[in-house]
């Protein structure tokens, strides 16, 4: 539980990047707090050292150019000092945004489904959690996300990180907590009746700790295994091979898959990620892999965006880019249950586009 | 020298030219029109501020006590899509523009009466939608419309809604038509654009704004109401549409539509502050060609509202950086203005009091959307109360102290009376406290991560919540009194003169409220704007 | 030709200059510039929907170029050239009103009038066509024989969307062309000041050329690909 906290003035500092959103926002702070000042004063004296005083008489015309008092060199000054700072605030900004955007290449998965007015969080060993998030202290955590209805954001605060969960794509937020603790999550983006009860926790936990809560446990297996076991019942497996040497041809092969570029019909080439893999199954004829035929059925309504996560899951388990595991993670992996991991060593090398046949296959062939 | 028309006590003027209800409601006068204007978008205003006093009510504390969450959510909504489409995009310019720009130049009218007449009734047509769907059970998506909620989910009236907002924007293109031609057609001979008082080139520059954006969020709105009431899709995710496009083509519009709210806002604070000074505006060009320069800039920031959405980081990028110069010619405007004073005449009027409110409240709220544009401080940043403050801070604490200031200007022309100016300044004074507090806390609760659109929220938010509801209820009060004293004022104020605050301009050369015609001889202009030393000070009688 | 605005007296002189402008000349400045502004207008209006067309075809261009062969080649071709024709008469109709030519100048807006009645009735012919083939987006929508299915919609309402304010704007064009005929037959335009029929003529100019920017893009996908890319 989280314990109620007292009056304050800043969110904790959680992430590896609070402290350098933080720093920025000092710097924006200093700079508006000087300028608002700096006009406030400067008003404030105008006014009284300038009053109407009757017996004066009207001002006199000052030095005019061709439509009035001005002087050049003031624009410039002050057209030019708010243009450098405000450019430092940019590309400060920018450098921050895209170390937000970019998670590194080993950080750990997590997947996350919003829905009116909850989240559904599924770890890949298989624990699911409603509304909390547990993760482990000083990793990079990668959050793939989906909506189920409109659209969400996923914030913690603490974090200083969000992004809108959209429905029928994938948005991604990265994170390394820092700080063990609970934090809220908020969904940020407004989305009905229960938007502002679409909220959650974050629970940082120690490694040890969350390896304990990891083996506690859903009990389904990992979300590999369940996307295996959705793979067979959706059939998938009657075309796609799933085994490295067995090449059906009639159907690409998914092994070593993911990650990697494939080559379209049309003669562009895309790369094989989560989003790739959703569009595949639900409008398989919008990519067509060149080579193949016009001939897989779409999945629509047969495949929950969960189930969606797990078949990718699967995926992902049959071997990434470089013939290795997609992800490296301390909790129990999956052993037995997914097909051959000792073939990905002897995948085929990754530098020639998926797609492209590497046994004779025979085009014309068609499933009547 | 200007040729002036003599002035004649009791002489007849536009308000008693003619008597009876049609005589307004057929009128062609620009003046009329611009009376008639006033008086609904003040109702508007009225109902768009108690939809805030509910707001404030119930976020004072943070269980959902006042009202279920369908009803906040219903009361946020209308609050936005009240106070920006009937309120805040058409108050200065079809107030005060649509009075003063004809005289302004010298022309008899604007360039077309009869459209003029068509887009209040147009204004009207809508709102006969808006109360429509407020009185039938509202609507409650965010007056942004966001797809698929408004599209597929909402249990609200949003195609009645959409339409009252698209009805209402032929209302702007309209009024944006009659000034763009009026200001290249109709100037009096020897006013030429540099000669041209800076509230004319803020009006010009916001109907290029007008013209150019709103069509654009007439064809979005025109989507969503197929998507919703006929289920032609386009932003359905259902079968491959992309609910960001239309976060896109409806921010093309809304940004820009900032700055139609704005811009004016900016011409009157340049004609208020020449006045109390006395003193022609300091950098007359740069001021004006500022307005232009955030007119263009405008149309290229848009994607700044979409940093968080699954917009690519690049196009980010550019947005940023665009966001950034847009806001420097507003700077300037800000140091040229202060200029203005500096060696001048200062005469702290009532107008005066909200020329410098706003200056100070449109500084911090320009600086705030800085944190905003820059990207990595707006994943934090938005979608929370931070962004509320900050377009509270430029749209109230900047456009309606414009406004304020405007009508208070303008007031003796408008009526021929002038107010209370114990009153005025009270109010004024009021108006800046009440706002401060309102929504300064919000800025700090934005930073706490607290998000906007938010019904009940955690306990550790309550006291900055009750700090802006206790702001509130001050603002509340500095708005009210002007509406009692200047109605007073209709019948007991002191009769005003042709010039009551020693402004220059040629609307001040014509009687206080001024004849049908404006001018009885058009008037030829043959010096620079804004010529003081040809004039004495007047004093107001208090 | 008879020009003689003598015959019908009870219109007012049509030279006649409103109240608040100078000179004719400023009053027809205006007139045009407003003209010119509000077709500006336009411009924004249907390039939301270009920009949306855009978006969607670079997105999923299976599916366009598949859905682009449901409509009709022919049909639409012979609506572009009727358009195109009206546009002409259109022209010739000013030239007439230029020149004086009271009855000419009748007979071609009633001529542009045909001609656009009938580009409309074509429409309704496609749309009730389309209506019969369940290709109206909405629940019963079907796209038969089309690649890419599931994103065909997105072009059926894309069309319907373009080609329907299109089609709207030439209703308001038809009934201002009534108006404008009975009043070119009451003898108003004269050499002198025929500036509705020019601005008119304006207008629909600008209601042709979005067609002929709606025509390849909706019509013309991909007729060389034999119904697939390569």
């Amino acid at each position: 539980m989280m314990e109620a906290k007292s009056f304050q003035l800043f969110p904790e500092q959680a992430s590896s990047i609070a402290s350098h959103v933080d720093a920025l926002y000092a710097f924006l702070v200093l700079v508006s707090a000087f300028f608002s000042l700096l006009v406030a004063f400067l008003i404030v004296y105008l006014v009284v050292k300038y009053r109407h005083r009757p017996e004066l008489g009207p001002p006199v015309a000052q030095h005019t150019n061709d439509h009035g008092p001005g002087s050049m060199i003031l624009e410039i000054v002050w057209t030019v000092i708010p243009l450098g700072l405000s450019m430092i605030m940019f590309a400060w900004g920018v450098s921050i945004y895209f170390t937000e955007s970019r998670p590194p290449a080993d950080s750990m998965e997590i997947y996350v489904t919003g829905k009116q007015w909850m989240w559904k969080i599924q770890h890949m060993e298989g624990a699911r959690e409603i509304n909390e998030l547990h993760v482990p202290i000083n990793r990079d955590i990668k959050l793939t996300m989906t909506s189920e209805d409109v659209i969400h954001d996923f914030y913690v605060p603490a974090f200083r990180t969000k992004s809108d969960v959209l429905p029928g794509k994938y948005t991604t937020e990265w994170f390394r907590p820092t700080k063990l603790g609970a934090y809220h999550i908020f969904c940020a983006e407004y989305c009905g009746t229960k938007h502002s009860g679409m909220i959650g926790t974050v629970y940082v936990l120690s490694e040890p700790d969350y390896n304990k809560w990891l083996g506690a446990g859903s009990g389904e297996g990992s979300m590999a295994e369940q996307g295996q076991a959705l793979f067979n019942q959706l059939g998938c497996g009657n075309c796609h091979p799933s085994v490295v040497n067995n090449q059906n041809g009639r159907c690409p092969n998914l092994v070593g898959l993911f990650g990697t570029r494939v080559q379209v019909k049309d003669g562009s080439n895309v790369r094989a990620d989560e989003s790739y893999i959703r569009e595949s199954v639900l409008y398989p004829q919008a990519k067509i892999v060149a080579g193949y035929d016009d001939i897989m059925p779409t999945f629509k309504g047969l495949i929950t965006e969960d189930g969606m996560l797990k078949l990718i899951e699967y995926i992902k388990s049959l071997g990434a880019k470089n013939g290795t595991m997609s992800t490296a993670t301390p909790g129990p992996v999956e052993t037995s249950a997914s097909p051959q991991p000792s073939t990905h060593a002897t995948a085929p090398a990754k530098t020639a586009p998926r797609g492209v046949p590497a046994a004779p296959v025979a085009p014309q062939q068609r499933v009547q | 020298m200007i040729t002036a028309p003599p002035l004649v006590k009791e002489k007849k003027n536009y308000l008693n030219a003619e008597e009876g209800l049609m005589s307004w409601l057929l009128t062609k006068d620009h003046k009329r029109i611009a009376i008639l204007y006033l008086i609904a978008v003040t109702v508007f205003f009225a109902v768009g501020g108690m939809f805030a006093v509910l707001i404030r009510l119930e976020l004072a504390t943070p269980a959902g006590d006042l009202l279920d969450s369908n009803t906040y959510n219903k009361v946020f909504t209308m609050h936005g899509v009240v106070m920006i489409f009937f309120f805040l995009i058409p108050s200065i310019p079809a107030t005060l523009g649509n009075f003063l720009i004809p005289l302004m130049i010298g022309a008899k009218d604007l360039a077309f009466p009869r459209i003029n007449l068509l887009s209040w009734y147009v204004y009207m047509l809508a709102g006969v939608f808006g109360i429509f769907v407020l009185v039938t059970g509202g609507v409650d998506t965010g007056w942004t419309f966001y797809t698929p909620f408004s599209s597929s989910y909402s249990n609200g009236y949003v195609v009645m809604t959409a339409m009252a907002a698209f009805i209402m924007g032929f209302s702007s293109i309209l009024t944006g038509l009659n000034f763009l031609v009026t200001v290249h057609r109709m100037r009096a001979p020897g006013l030429t654009w540099f000669r041209l008082p800076l509230f004319v080139w803020a009006h010009y520059a916001t109907s290029a704004v007008m013209i150019l954006g709103t069509p654009v969020i007439a064809v979005t709105l025109f989507l969503l109401m197929l998507e919703r009431g006929l289920h032609i899709g386009f932003f359905d995710p259902a079968y491959g549409g992309d609910p960001v496009l239309f976060q896109h083509l409806f921010w093309f519009y809304s940004h820009p539509a900032v700055y139609i709210m704005i811009l004016p806002s900016m011409g009157v604070i340049s004609e208020v502050v020449s006045t109390f000074c006395s003193k022609k505006p300091f950098g007359y060009t740069f001021i004006a060609f500022s307005s232009v320069a955030i007119a263009v800039f405008g149309f290229l920031v848009w994607g700044h509202h979409l940093f968080v959405s699954s917009q690519s980081a690049y196009a980010g990028m550019v947005f940023s950086v665009l966001s950034m110069i847009v806001a420097i010619p507003s700077a300037i405007k800000i140091f040229n203005w202060t200029a203005t004073m500096y060696k001048g005449s200062v005469r702290l009027e009532t107008p005066m009091l909200y020329a410098i409110g706003f200056m100070g409240l449109f500084t911090v709220g320009g600086l705030t959307g800085l944190f905003l544009a820059s990207m990595g401080m707006d994943v934090h940043l938005t979608d929370t109360y931070f962004v509320v403050a900050h377009f509270h801070y430029v749209m109230v604490g900047g456009a309606i102290m414009g406004y304020m200031a405007g009508l208070h200007f303008w007031w003796p022309k408008l009526t021929g009376r002038m107010y209370s100016q114990v009153w005025s300044k009270v109010s004024a004074v009021l108006v800046f406290v009440g706002f401060n507090l309102t929504f300064f806390p919000q800025f700090l609760l934005g930073f706490m991560g607290m998000p906007r659109r938010y019904h009940v929220y955690p306990p550790e938010f309550q006291v900055l919540n009750v700090l802006s509801s206790a702001g509130a209820s001050v603002l509340g009060l500095g708005y009210l009194i002007p509406a009692i004293y200047l109605l007073a004022s209709l019948k007991y104020g002191a009769k005003a003169g042709a010039n009551p605050w020693g402004a220059t301009g040629l609307e001040w050369q014509t009687s206080s409220p001024p004849p049908t015609e404006n001018f009885e001889i058009t008037p030829v202009v043959t010096t620079e704007a804004y010529e003081y030393s040809a004039q004495e000070v007047i004093h107001v009688g208090h | 030709m008879d020009t003689n605005v003598a015959d019908a007296p009870e219109i007012a002189n049509p030279n006649a200059l409103q109240h608040h402008f100078e000179n004719p000349e400023q009053q027809k400045d205006a007139s045009t510039i407003g003209m010119w502004s509000f077709l500006l207008t336009e411009i924004m209006f249907f390039g939301g929907l270009f920009l949306a067309y855009f978006a969607y075809r670079q997105a999923y261009p299976v599916a366009f170029a598949s859905a682009s062969l449901k409509t009709n080649l022919w049909i639409g071709a012979f609506n572009t050239t009727v358009l195109i024709c009206s546009s002409l008469t259109m022209a010739l109709a000013v030239h007439f009103a230029a020149t004086g030519k009271r009855r000419l100048l009748v007979i071609f807006l009633i001529l542009t009038l045909i001609l656009g009645g009938a580009f409309l009735g074509v429409k309704g012919y496609e749309y009730h066509d389309k209506w019969v083939h369940h290709e109206v987006p909405g629940i019963h929508f079907e796209c038969e024989g089309c690649q890419d299915a599931g994103h065909t919609q997105l072009f059926f309402s894309l069309y319907f969307g373009m080609t329907g304010l299109h089609a709207s704007h030439m209703v308001i064009g038809a009934g201002i062309l009534l108006v404008l005929i009975w009043q070119a037959y009451k003898g108003k335009f004269t050499p002198d000041w025929y500036t509705p029929i020019e601005n008119f003529g304006l207008y629909w100019h600008f209601v042709d050329i979005v067609w002929i920017f709606l025509f390849p893009l909706l019509y013309l996908i991909d007729r060389s690909g034999q119904g697939g890319l390569h």
